[in-house]
C-alpha cells in the first residue's frame, strides 16, 4: 500500500465502518473470501449465522431494535439467493438494511458459472434499490450511496453485488462529497402547508376522531411528537401490527391493535368514528378489510413520507405528504387541549361492552401465556415473533410500552423470521432480554439459528406456542374451508427440549396453566438462551376475526 | 384510456430492468416504452404509453418518481404535446395488388422501402391516430412482419407559451 492505494475489499470494510456500522450479520463463502479476510482483523463485530435467511433477518431485528441501518453479508449463488426472503421481509416493513454480496468475477459473468446468481436482477423488485458494481473507482462512493438511500426518505433495504476481482483489485480512496442522486429527496419533499391547515381545521370541528397509527411514525423517529399530539386532543388511538409501541397500550386512550384480528373496540370506534387521522399507514387489506366500508362516517387524513402510498388502495380527503415528525411538530403547535369527554365516554363504553378476552377452561391457553409474560415484564422487554397464531396473540396481549421492543414481519408475514430477528435485536440492545414467541412450525423453518444463539450466549429466550398445527391456515381450513385440515397437521414434531439439549441449551416444557410464571421467570433468570416448549390447547382461535375483505363490524368465529 | 408519460432516468444498465420490474410487479398496462439518450449521455429518456383510469395513472406516476433512478416524471397531454412512432411493416404484395397498395402508401405519405418477390416493405410515422388509420387501411393486405418503435413524445414549447401566456392574461 505505498501509493496510498488499498484493495477493493478494505474499501468494503473502512466504508461500512465510515458509515457507522458497528455490527454486521453474514455467512462467509467463495466469493467474499476477500472481505472476510479484512473482517478478520476489523473493529467490527460479526454474527455469523446458520443460514443466510438467518443472517438477513438478524440485521432486519437489529435495525428495527436499535433503529441504526442493518448490514448483512452473503456469498455469490446461493448465499445470495438465500439472502431474498429476508430482504423482502425488510423491505416490506420499511426497514433500513444493506446487503453486501460476493459476485463470480467479472469476466465470469454472464457464463453460468460456478456459484453464480444475478442477485442485481433477483433482488430489484425486493429492494429499494441495488448496485453491481462493476468498477473498483465505484465501490466507495457506491456504498456510501447505499447507506444514505437505505436510511433517508422512506427506508428500505439496498443490495451491493461485489465481484471478487474488483474486491481484489487495488485503488486510490478518495474524500467523498455529499451523495448526490438528482430528484431522489424531492421524491418525498412536497408543499404540504395548504393540507395541513385544512387537517387541523378538521381536526378542532371532529367530533368523534381516532388516529390510526403505524409503522411509519417508528421508521420518522415521531413517537414523542405523537405521544404529544395524543395528549393534547385526547383522541383515542389505534395501531397496526408495526404500530405497536409508539403509545403506551395501558393508556385509556389506547385501542389496541385494529383491523382482521384488531380488538373490537378498535374497530367499532374507526366505524363510529367521524375522522380517521392516519399516519405512517398504508391502509393494508389486514388492518382495514374492505376499503369501500372503512370508517363511513369519518373524513380521512392520510400522513406518510411517501406520496405513493396517499390513494393507492384507500382514497382520502386530507392527503398529507411528508416527514411525520415535522408535520405531527406543527399540529402540536397549532392545536389546543381538547377534553372530548362525551367521545371518551363512548370509547369506554366500547371497551366495556366489547373486552379483549378467551375462555379460561383449565387448559393452557395461548392467550393466557402472553398476557402474563406482558403482565410480568410491564411490557419492557423486546418481543420478536413469527407469523401466524402466535403472532396475532402477541399482538393482542402484550402490551408495549415503548417503540422497537415488538418486532415482527407485518408486511410480508415471514415465518421463521422471529428467532434470527431476536438474535439480531439481542446483538442490538444487549441491555434488554428478547423473547421470541414462535409457533412450533415456524420455529423449525429457522431452528438452525440455535447453534448462533449459544455460540454468542445471548439472552433470548425462545417460547414456542407449541400447538401441533400450522394453526392460522387451521383456522382458515375451520373457517372458510368446512374443516378440511389438509396438510396442516404437523403429525410428526421434534421434542423441541431435546433439540436444544443438543445444542446446550437449557429448555422446559409447560403443560399446565399454573407453571407458566414459575417458568417464565426461570427464563427471564437464565443467563443467555433458553427454550420454553408450551403445549397448548391445540385448535384454539385468534379472536375477534373479521373475514377477508369485510367490514369492521363483521366479526366471525364466536361461540 | 392511454395517456402519455415521459421520464428522465440516470443511464446505466439496469435502469431499463427497474422501470419495467416496476409495471410488472405492480400490474399496470403498458402499451409501449422507448429509451434513448437525450443530449446529456449521463440522463435517458423514456416515453410510456400507459392504459388505465386516473387512479391507476397516479399510482403510476407516482411509484415512477419513487424509484431511485427517476429524475422527472412528467405526463405529455395530447393538446401539449408531439407525439411520434416509427412503423416497419413488411406485407405480402402480390403482383395485381402492387399499384393498390402504392396509392395507400402514398395517400398516407408512408414510403416503399423494399420491394421482393413477395412482398413489399413500407416505411411510415406518426401519431397513435395515424399509424392506426395507416394499419385499418392496410387491413386487406397479409401482414409478414411488424415492428414499431413504441411512441416518443416531447412537449409542444409554443403550446406551452401560449398556456403561460393565457393563464398570466
Amino acid at each position: 500500500m505505498t501509493s496510498g492505494k488499498k484493495k477493493g475489499s478494505q474499501i468494503v470494510i473502512d466504508s461500512l465502518i465510515e458509515a457507522g456500522v458497528e455490527q454486521i450479520f453474514g455467512f462467509p463463502g467463495g466469493a467474499v473470501i476477500p472481505i472476510y479476510d479484512v473482517l478478520y482483523d476489523a473493529p467490527l463485530k460479526h454474527i455469523l449465522a446458520r443460514h443466510e435467511q438467518g443472517a438477513a433477518h438478524a440485521a432486519d431485528g437489529y435495525a428495527r431494535a436499535t433503529g441504526k441501518v442493518g448490514v448483512c453479508v452473503a456469498t455469490s449463488g446461493p448465499g445470495a439467493t438465500n439472502l431474498v426472503t429476508g430482504l423482502f421481509t425488510a423491505q416490506m416493513d420499511s426497514v433500513p438494511m444493506v446487503a453486501i454480496t460476493g459476485q463470480v468475477p467479472l469476466a465470469a459473468i454472464g457464463h453460468d458459472s460456478f456459484q453464480e446468481a444475478d442477485i442485481y436482477g433477483i433482488s430489484i423488485p425486493v429492494t429499494k434499490y441495488n448496485y453491481l458494481v462493476k468498477n473498483v473507482e465505484d465501490l466507495q462512493r457506491v456504498i456510501n450511496e447505499a447507506f444514505f438511500i437505505a436510511s433517508t426518505g422512506r427506508k428500505g433495504v439496498v443490495l451491493v453485488d461485489i465481484p471478487r476481482d474488483i474486491q481484489t483489485t487495488e485503488v486510490k480512496p478518495k474524500k467523498l462529497g455529499p451523495v448526490e442522486i438528482p430528484g431522489y429527496l424531492e421524491a418525498f419533499q412536497e408543499d404540504n402547508s395548504r393540507q395541513i391547515a385544512e387537517a387541523l381545521q378538521a381536526i378542532k370541528a371532529a367530533r368523534r376522531p381516532v388516529v390510526y397509527a403505524g409503522g411509519g411514525v417508528v421508521s420518522s423517529g415521531a413517537v414523542e411528537e405523537l405521544r404529544a399530539f395524543i395528549q393534547k386532543t385526547r383522541i383515542p388511538i389505534t395501531t397496526t401490527l408495526m404500530g405497536k409501541g409508539v403509545y403506551p397500550e395501558r393508556d385509556e386512550l389506547a385501542l389496541g391493535m385494529l383491523g382482521m384480528h384488531g380488538t373490537k373496540y378498535a374497530n367499532y370506534s374507526i366505524y363510529e368514528s367521524d375522522l380517521i387521522i392516519a399516519m405512517g399507514v398504508r391502509f393494508d387489506d389486514r388492518a382495514v378489510g374492505n376499503v369501500s366500508r372503512f370508517a363511513p362516517l369519518a373524513r380521512i387524513i392520510h400522513m406518510d413520507i411517501d406520496a405513493a402510498e396517499i390513494g393507492k388502495r384507500m382514497a382520502v380527503h386530507i392527503p398529507i405528504v411528508g416527514d411525520l415528525k415535522e408535520v405531527l411538530s406543527t399540529f402540536n403547535q397549532k392545536l389546543q387541549y381538547q377534553a372530548r369527554k362525551r367521545w371518551l365516554e363512548r370509547v369506554a363504553n366500547l371497551k366495556q361492552e366489547h373486552p379483549l378476552a378467551f375462555k379460561d377452561d383449565g387448559k393452557l391457553k395461548p392467550q393466557h401465556i402472553i398476557k402474563t409474560l406482558s403482565d410480568i415484564t410491564k411490557g419492557e422487554l423486546i418481543v420478536t415473533t413469527d407469523v401466524g397464531q402466535h403472532q396475532m396473540w402477541s399482538a393482542l396481549y402484550y402490551l408495549t410500552t415503548e417503540p422497537r421492543r415488538f418486532i415482527t414481519s407485518g408486511g410480508l408475514g415471514t415465518m421463521g423470521f422471529g428467532f434470527p430477528a431476536a438474535i439480531g435485536a439481542a446483538a442490538g440492545r444487549s441491555d434488554l432480554p428478547v423473547v421470541n414467541i414462535a409457533g412450533d412450525g415456524s420455529f423449525q423453518m429457522c431452528i438452525q439459528e440455535l447453534a448462533t444463539v449459544r455460540m454468542y450466549n445471548l439472552p433470548v429466550k425462545m417460547f414456542i406456542i407449541n400447538n401441533g398445527y400450522l394453526g392460522m391456515v387451521r383456522q382458515w381450513q375451520q373457517f372458510f374451508w368446512q374443516g378440511r385440515y389438509s396438510y396442516t397437521r404437523l403429525e410428526f414434531n421434534p421434542d423441541f427440549c431435546k433439540v436444544a439439549e443438543g445444542y446446550d441449551i437449557p429448555a422446559l416444557r409447560v403443560t399446565e396453566p399454573g407453571e407458566v410464571p414459575s417458568a417464565i421467570d426461570k427464563a427471564l433468570n437464565t443467563d443467555g438462551p433458553m427454550l420454553v416448549d408450551f403445549y397448548v390447547d391445540k385448535e384454539e382461535n385468534v379472536i375477534p376475526m373479521i373475514p377477508p375483505a369485510g367490514g369492521q363490524t363483521d366479526f366471525i368465529g364466536e361461540d | 384510456m392511454l395517456r402519455i408519460i415521459s421520464i428522465l432516468v440516470r443511464n446505466h444498465p439496469g435502469v431499463l430492468s427497474h422501470v419495467a420490474g416496476l409495471f410488472t410487479r405492480r400490474a399496470y398496462n403498458i402499451e409501449s416504452i422507448a429509451a434513448g439518450e437525450t443530449e446529456n449521455p449521463k440522463i435517458t429518456r423514456i416515453t410510456i404509453t400507459v392504459r388505465g383510469d386516473e387512479p391507476v395513472f397516479q399510482q403510476v406516476t407516482k411509484q415512477l418518481r419513487k424509484l431511485i433512478d427517476v429524475i422527472k416524471v412528467q405526463e405529455l397531454l395530447p393538446t401539449e404535446s408531439i407525439a411520434r412512432e416509427l412503423v416497419l411493416l413488411t406485407i405480402y404484395a402480390p403482383m395485381g395488388k402492387r399499384v393498390e397498395l402504392i396509392q395507400i402508401a402514398n395517400t398516407f405519405g408512408a414510403t416503399v422501402v423494399d420491394i421482393a418477390a413477395e412482398t413489399m416493405t413500407l416505411e411510415f410515422m406518426g401519431n397513435q391516430r395515424k399509424i392506426d388509420t395507416i394499419l385499418n387501411a392496410l387491413g386487406a393486405f397479409k401482414v409478414k412482419d411488424l415492428a414499431r418503435t413504441g411512441v416518443v413524445s416531447l412537449p409542444l414549447e409554443s403550446q406551452l407559451e401560449r398556456k403561460k401566456h393565457l393563464l398570466e392574461g
